[in-house]
């Protein structure tokens, strides 16, 4: 027993200063997780509150939007709104419109975005690296640019206020090109040999493995291109013109708040329908478009 | 099963020669290991018969075919990777069912291969698993049975070993030893490990520089190198090379002469220098020792002591010592006897004067 007690004690004391200072350790990243939440909340209320007004506004009477100090909760929220905006504004078809739009340019993108970016990463042609650096630079130059030039093609090709007016010049995507071409370099040189030894070409190798190992990627570059093309705005102005069957949303909403000036309540509720197909992707993806974003970046 | 000929096999990259008309036959059924430093062109000729590299020059030909311009999936050959190769997100199952679904083989025939070639490596348990799931000696076994799965004429692994554990290694070495033994196929086995080479090879064709510099059993190698490179490059530590002048039956080296057993053909009259080399264990500290040298170092390896000398020049001796014969003191002055049957004698450009030793 007493050779026991002595045996014992210097190892407690040992034991007892880890223990205090991982319980240091402990605090600290405590604190260093409370600063972090704290700067978190901080950004997600700067994002969040100019929507939840929007909402708020969207179920008031545009006197009380009007009074000083706005309101910050409904207590008599009109529902009617938003009948009303879905009416009035037609955004049933217009849903349906960017709908179609989006879906189109999505499937678009990533079909090309793949084959573009396996060819840059896999194939060895010549002037690859150049036509690659081109490719890089058009994401430096701004649609604004070559917004008149796209029109005038496109109306010259007859596709004013159609489908294809409004899809084709987004088909192919130099940022998801370049994300997908990252993802693909990761994938080991030796995988694609063994691939070539067992029999696999170009097209099986690319859609057995070079793909879904590179799936994080892909649902990035979808979300993004969904993203970019539900919340274009410009594009759709200058080429759906006056054709219903054509307009999308965001075009809708400006019709919307341009018949409906008196009552702005109906604009925001009308806004606020548009954005709903966007945040349910995000609830949906928010996974993949952080790793898809940070592939690479963190290793 | 097929016989494997290199024929004046040149691969060139740029102004760079990795491998320098390489000349070899593999017999049907030989396991051949390609042995040498690292870039001596061992995996580059490798890769050449596998078709992932195209010839520069020369034939490479497969049971009979000149496989040149023959695509790598019409070549029947399966390769082990360094870095094995598996699809990460595929499961075993998937994985070593993969060459086979190119084959238009129907799905109840790959299950039935499939679970075959998994019982033989002790994979069945395992099937269902990620490679992300397995432990390096796993996922090397995964490799192998990918490889054998389809029964290709012809194996080649590349340094299948080297990311594996020393013990795994050894029972590895083991394993893919005995698999070649019973399914018989040929194959080229490449390695800078001579532990590896000396174990598992029928034949080791040693490397330098991209050429080809010995093909022999290993055991032949060890005792009749070709020239001084795979003299010193065979063995642990390596045959010590001394400069000297060869005269009749005697070699002149710094400190001493060393005796042959006999002479050297055509070399026998007049003195002319050579390079003679003599493995560590063929020397011994003796009193009556014919070499005087000083004592730098002592190393003690459990088993065997490796003393290492220096000659009055400069040049080290290693000599090679059982633990419990005495050790000598840092820096005493010893003297070196010879075994004169083990001597190799080497020419002025390092290849070996035939007739020398056994």
């Amino acid at each position: 027993m007493h050779a026991d007690a002595t045996a014992l004690a210097p190892t407690s004391r040992h034991s007892a200063a880890t223990e205090a200072a991982s319980r240091r350790d402990r605090r600290h990243r405590r604190i260093r997780k409370v600063i972090s939440y704290l700067l978190l909340s901080v950004g997600a209320v700067v994002i969040l509150f100019p929507i939840y007004i929007a909402i708020v506004n969207s179920l008031l009477a545009p006197s009380q939007i009007a009074h000083q100090p706005p309101p910050f909760f409904p207590t008599h929220p009109m529902w009617s709104t938003y009948p009303t905006a879905w009416n009035e504004g037609h955004l049933g078809l217009y849903l349906r419109n960017s709908a179609i739009m989006t879906a189109i340019i999505v499937v678009g993108q990533v079909v090309t975005a793949i084959l573009a970016a396996y060819a840059f990463a896999f194939l060895s042609f010549p002037f690859r690296k150049t036509l690659f650096i081109v490719f890089l630079s058009t994401l430096m130059i701004p649609f604004e640019v070559t917004l008149i030039t796209n029109l005038d093609t496109v109306t010259r090709l007859g596709w004013y206020n159609t489908f294809q007016g409004l899809t084709v010049p987004f088909l192919a995507t130099g940022f998801g090109t370049f994300l997908l071409r990252q993802s693909f370099l990761q994938i080991p040189k030796d995988l694609s040999e063994a691939a070539t030894l067992d029999g696999y070409g170009h097209w099986r190798f690319m859609t057995r493995v070079a793909v879904p190992l590179a799936r994080p990627a892909v649902a990035a570059v979808a979300v993004f291109s969904f993203l970019a093309s539900w919340n274009n705005y410009l594009w759709p102005l200058v080429v759906t013109g006056d054709n219903n069957n054509v307009r999308t949303v965001q075009i809708g909403l400006k019709l919307l708040a341009n018949t409906e000036v008196q009552n702005i309540n109906v604009t925001l509720a009308g806004t606020i329908i548009a954005i709903v197909p966007l945040v349910i992707l995000l609830l949906v993806f928010q996974k993949q478009l952080v790793r898809g974003l940070t592939a690479g970046a963190v290793k | 099963m097929a016989e494997v000929t290199f024929d004046a096999v040149t691969k060139r990259y740029g102004d760079v020669t990795a491998v320098d008309r390489l000349e070899m036959a593999i017999p049907d059924g030989e396991l051949l290991v390609l042995l040498g430093p690292s870039g001596c062109g061992k995996t580059t000729a490798l890769r050449m018969v596998a078709g992932l590299e195209e010839l520069s020059e020369g034939d490479i030909t497969i049971g009979n075919r000149v496989v040149n311009d023959v695509d790598p999936k019409e070549r029947d050959v399966a390769m082990v990777f360094q870095s094995y190769a598996l699809y990460p997100h595929l499961t075993v199952a998937k994985n070593v069912e993969f060459p086979l679904r190119q084959r238009g083989m129907d799905k109840a025939e790959r299950e039935k291969r499939v679970l075959e070639v998994a019982r033989t490596l002790g994979l069945d348990d395992l099937l269902d698993r990620k490679p992300a799931q397995l432990s390096g000696g796993q996922r090397q076994r995964v490799a192998l049975a990918r490889a054998i799965v389809r029964d290709p004429q012809v194996f080649l692994m590349d340094e299948p070993l080297s990311n594996l554990d020393a013990t795994l290694r050894v029972q590895t070495r083991a394993d893919i030893v005995a698999l070649q033994h019973r399914l018989g196929t040929t194959t080229i086995y490449v390695t800078h490990d001579q532990v590896e080479a000396m174990t598992m090879g029928n034949r080791i064709a040693v490397m330098d520089r991209g050429v080809l510099q010995q093909v022999a059993p290993p055991q032949d190698l060890y005792d009749r190198p070709a020239n001084t490179f795979v003299a010193a490059f065979l063995g642990s530590p390596g045959m010590n090379l001394l400069d000297g002048e060869l005269d009749g039956t005697s070699v002149r080296v710094a400190g001493g002469s060393i005796e042959l057993a006999e002479a050297v053909p055509g070399r026998d009259v007049g003195a002319s220098p050579v390079t003679v080399g003599v493995r560590p264990e063929h020397l011994r500290l003796d009193a009556a020792g014919t070499v005087a040298a000083t004592v730098r170092l002592v190393e003690m390896l459990g088993a065997e002591t490796h003393v290492i000398c220096r000659l009055e020049d400069g040049a080290q001796l290693v000599v090679r010592q059982e633990a419990v014969v005495e050790r000598p003191a840092l820096g005493a002055n010893v003297r070196v006897a010879v075994e004169s049957q083990s001597v190799h004698v080497f020419g002025a450009d390092g290849t070996r004067l035939e007739g020398s030793t056994r």
